[in-house]
């Protein structure tokens, strides 16, 4: 390291300048609006503040206008929720597959990434419209077995947790198998045979030896999960039922909210963001800590 | 692990993953692409093999005084894609390379690396509209330079106009061009570059002959990123160009939101070759299973 220590180069300064102007330029209107979300009731969208205070998030509470966002609050988590834990079990399964090169997985790899780089516009549509068919072909089967009374009432399968739920887990589960074949490309397989050779039955190998030593990529997959999800709008577009998800609703309000209850409501889903990624850090350190504690001899 | 032995077991385990891929992207790729071929009438879609989605989707375009909708559309996502795209590879290659070569303890490098992710993880409408406050008719911008006297008349084109919408992608996208760009620095064997300062190389021979090839793979999958985004992007366009700029994606959102599914759907087909034409163009450069 004694060659590194030598004077800065000349390209030091200008680059770091980059660097500085770069995270100006990301930090300056984030930083904008959370100032704005706590405008006094007389304030605008722009500066000056007029007083400070919490009204604009007690409007946000009451809700904006016929939107309710609590509900869709609500739905958010619980589907970010959702995707989360689907994320992580499905990629932690193909990514053990992935290990053992079974026949299709060069195609399955090239699915996952065909789903990553797929424009979203063209996958919501197609979700869409696949929903569109099934309750199509359900309310003829209904009045094809005479039941229309139960076919007039059929509301149609689209909702959170059918078509909106499949469009972020198309979005969330590339990211799961890259993640889970970057960690497994780096997994010493000298573990597992030591355990193999002491007697651990497979499952025994991967429920002592393998999921502890992975547990915080699978903690990283999780979060990229839940993150994903929370802010997806794209795929989720055009294969949503009756009721938004918070972003979209979120979506629709730039166009009809000029207050800063809008401001209000980016601190809140900001807030709930850096609440999330901080308690998976926190989970992160936890697990290293009891790794080394229990890898420390104790002797 | 043995073939045979890893045969059966691992089908089980990647089944979940693959039948949730089969089902909500091939199945629906599948139907977009036989529904463009399908008629619609206000409320029903009808099963038929017919080209009329993608005839009506040219009509005009054989005139050979003015462009038609449809390529003026592409023209003018073509043209945003080609600027953002060349606006993030310059801002990531510099802060890429700034974070690889020039910061020497790991442990400002993930400082730095944070400070960058951390807007990251607010929401994409968020980020958009957090630019109104600076960009708008009264905003800190305009009150800034009305202040000093250098304009008179607030400047209309900084919101809600092509550059607010090429503002807001880069704003939004550039982590995508540095994460993939540092990655591949990274992996950059630092010998090489004492090699070519002993050869004699200038600074910029050196970023332009050795850490410009040896970053490729970098560039090419932070660019498939940009470009694939920026092609079928709706809301960011429609956000920052305050629902007036045209793009392709919005074609496909508008068409659908009046129930034309059919006609959507050949639109979402010509947007997929175009896009994959342009990342098969990029993957020719790059073998991505190898990098992982």
């Amino acid at each position: 390291m004694a060659a590194r220590r030598e004077a800065r180069p000349a390209s030091f300064y200008p680059l770091a300048a980059v660097l500085g102007l770069f995270v100006l330029f990301l930090y300056g209107p984030m930083i904008t609006i959370f100032v704005l979300s706590f405008q006094g009731p007389e304030g605008g969208l722009t500066f000056p503040m007029r007083g400070v205070s919490l009204h604009w998030f007690a409007q946000l509470w009451q809700g904006l206008g016929v939107v309710d966002i609590a509900g869709a609050f609500r739905r958010s988590v619980a589907l970010g929720l959702t995707v989360m834990a689907l994320t992580v079990l499905l990629s932690l399964g193909a990514g053990l597959a992935f290990r053992k090169r079974f026949p299709g997985s060069t195609l399955l790899f090239y699915t996952a990434v065909a789903s990553l780089i797929m424009p979203s516009i063209v996958v919501s549509l197609g979700i869409g419209l696949q929903f569109r068919l099934i309750d199509d072909t359900v309310k003829a089967a209904l009045g094809a077995l005479g039941l229309q009374a139960l076919a007039d009432s059929y509301s149609g399968a689209m909702g959170i947790f059918s078509s909106a739920l499949g469009a972020h887990l198309s979005w969330t589960l590339p990211f799961g198998l890259l993640i889970m074949l970057a960690v497994f490309n780096r997994f010493d397989p000298a573990f597992e045979e030591a355990a193999a050779d002491l007697g651990a039955s497979p499952w025994q190998r991967l429920r002592f030896v393998v999921l502890p030593l992975i547990a915080p990529s699978l903690v990283g997959v999780g979060m990229f999960g839940f993150t994903l999800s929370w802010d997806e709008i794209a795929r989720t577009s055009q294969a949503i039922g009756d009721l938004n998800t918070l972003p979209l609703e979120l979506q629709g309000l730039t166009a009809t909210v000029t207050t800063p209850a809008i401001y209000a409501l980016g601190t809140v889903t900001t807030v709930v963001s850096f609440v999330v990624i901080g308690a998976t850090l926190l989970a992160l350190k936890v697990t290293r800590r009891r790794a080394a504690d229990r890898a420390r001899p104790s002797g | 692990m043995t073939r045979e032995r890893g045969g059966i077991a691992a089908w089980l385990q990647a089944a979940p993953y693959a039948l949730v891929l089969v089902m909500f992207l091939v199945v629906p790729l599948v139907l977009v692409v036989v529904v463009s071929f399908w008629h619609a009438t206000d409320y029903d879609l009808i099963p038929a093999f017919s080209v009329q989605n993608y005839l009506d989707a040219f009509s005009g375009c054989a005139s050979t005084t003015e462009l038609c909708v449809t390529f003026k559309t592409y023209l003018s996502t073509l043209q945003f894609c080609l600027l953002v795209w060349a606006i993030t590879l310059a801002i990531g290659f510099a802060v890429a390379y700034f974070l690889a070569f020039h910061v020497r303890s790991v442990g400002t490098q993930t400082l730095l690396f944070i400070v960058c992710t951390v807007p990251f993880w607010t929401s994409n409408v968020i980020r958009m509209i957090s630019w109104i406050p600076l960009l708008g008719r009264n905003g800190l911008i305009n009150e800034a330079l009305r202040g000093i006297g250098l304009i008179h008349a607030p400047i209309e084109w900084l919101l809600f106009s092509d550059f607010s919408v090429v503002l807001a992608f880069v704003h939004l996208y550039t982590m995508f061009m540095i994460v993939p760009i540092f990655n591949s620095m990274m992996r950059i064997d630092r010998a090489l570059i004492e090699a070519a300062r002993d050869a004699g190389a200038s600074g910029w021979q050196t970023v332009w002959n050795v850490v410009l090839p040896l970053s490729r793979t970098g560039i090419v999958i932070g660019s498939i990123f940009v470009v694939t985004i920026v092609m079928g992007d709706f809301v960011t366009i429609g956000v920052m160009g305050g629902q007036q700029i045209a793009s392709v994606g919005k074609i496909i959102q508008v068409q659908t939101s009046y129930l034309q599914f059919p006609a959507a759907a050949a639109n979402a087909v010509m947007l997929l070759i175009v896009t994959l034409l342009m990342i098969f163009g990029l993957t020719r450069l790059v073998d991505l299973r190898k990098e992982l």
